[in-house]
């Protein structure tokens, strides 16, 4: 598995599509934390579910002001499709072009794969990462750590 | 590995006698297709194991993927009120391919509830609550799809084919 940022490094800023026309960078979440779960394929049923699952977390998330950010190297019209068949209520970023830079940054890309790790990063209100994790790529790693990430945030 | 952090209590759903040895427990959604599948696994895997295993079943639904999941958690929930929550629970799961309200209702007269009572507590949502705290427990227990199963509270990655139960939960219970 790859060495992922850990806690108390600056996270690597971003600007990434989330449809077609329109972008989204780290930045601009700036005052609020942030959940930026890279997952490896749209439509592989184990992500799927993770997707899914955090989907029926939101509400959870965002009593902790946090938004949840998915980020793969999927394209903008494959995330569409399938935040469209998951009603998926958070953004889908597209590492897309050029592939996989973003996850690189981050230490959260499988080089002979091509596509993300399973990996996890809470970032504070201030863009520091707080609390990082990564998955073996079969294993959905679930919300619990992230819940405890958000509540160990100092206010 | 991911433990059950919510433990058993009398407020569980409870099947099999509660000082055996060996304790499963399964996040399920009533809608979910893996969850339909599991079902008679589980009842072989009861079977198999007899009086040393018991048996609990804990609310998941993942509402947006499974529309009908949420009510019919709440119906058996009120099953449940009535004393009935087993009887409600293997209907559900045997009649998975339509879970719609009038379908709900109609399980219920089955089993000989009150259908108007069902129906206000379906819209009064009386039970979403208990559903909701069943949903937030599993997720701080590291449930991460359904069905999510623990045996004597370790969260079972695998496979949950029968064999796999079995092999899984003898590896505990040694």
């Amino acid at each position: 598995m790859s060495q992922i940022l850990g806690p108390g490094t600056p996270a690597p800023d971003f600007s990434l599509h989330v449809t077609p026309d329109q972008k989204l960078s780290l930045s601009e979440l700036r005052g609020n934390p942030v959940i930026l779960a890279f997952y490896p394929a749209d439509f592989s049923p184990v992500c799927g579910d993770q997707m899914a699952l955090y989907n029926e977390i939101l509400s959870e998330f965002k009593k902790h002001g946090a938004e949840l950010l998915g980020i793969s190297v999927d394209g903008v019209w494959c995330h569409d499709e399938f935040a469209k068949n998951r009603h998926l209520h958070f953004p889908l970023l597209a590492d897309f072009e050029p592939k996989g830079e973003i996850a690189r940054k981050y230490g959260a890309y499988r080089h002979g794969d091509g596509f993300c790790e399973r990996a996890l990063f809470v970032i504070d209100k201030n863009g520091t990462i707080r609390w990082s994790y990564i998955s073996p790529v079969a294993v959905n790693p679930g919300a619990d750590g992230i819940l405890q990430a958000l509540e160990e945030l100092p206010k | 590995m991911a433990l059950l952090k919510i433990p058993i209590t009398s407020d569980d759903h409870i099947q099999g006698d509660e000082k055996a040895p060996i304790t499963l427990v399964e996040y399920g959604d009533y809608e979910c297709p893996h969850c339909g599948r599991a079902y008679p696994i589980v009842k072989r895997v009861q079977k198999h194991f007899g009086k040393r295993l018991m048996f609990v079943f804990r609310n998941f639904p993942l509402q947006e993927i499974h529309p009908n999941a949420e009510s019919a958690a709440e119906a058996a929930e009120f099953a449940a009120a009535h004393e009935r929550f087993w009887e409600m629970h293997d209907a559900i799961f045997e009649n998975q391919a339509d879970l719609s309200l009038p379908r709900l209702l109609e399980l219920a007269k089955t089993l000989r509830l009150s259908v108007p009572d069902l129906r206000n507590a379906l819209t009064g949502r009386q039970y979403a609550s208990r559903v909701r705290d069943d949903f937030l427990g599993g997720v701080r227990s590291g449930v991460n799809g359904t069905p999510t199963f623990f045996i004597n509270g370790n969260r079972h990655d695998g496979p949950f084919d029968f064999d796999d139960l079995v092999a899984a939960i003898e590896a505990f219970a040694e």
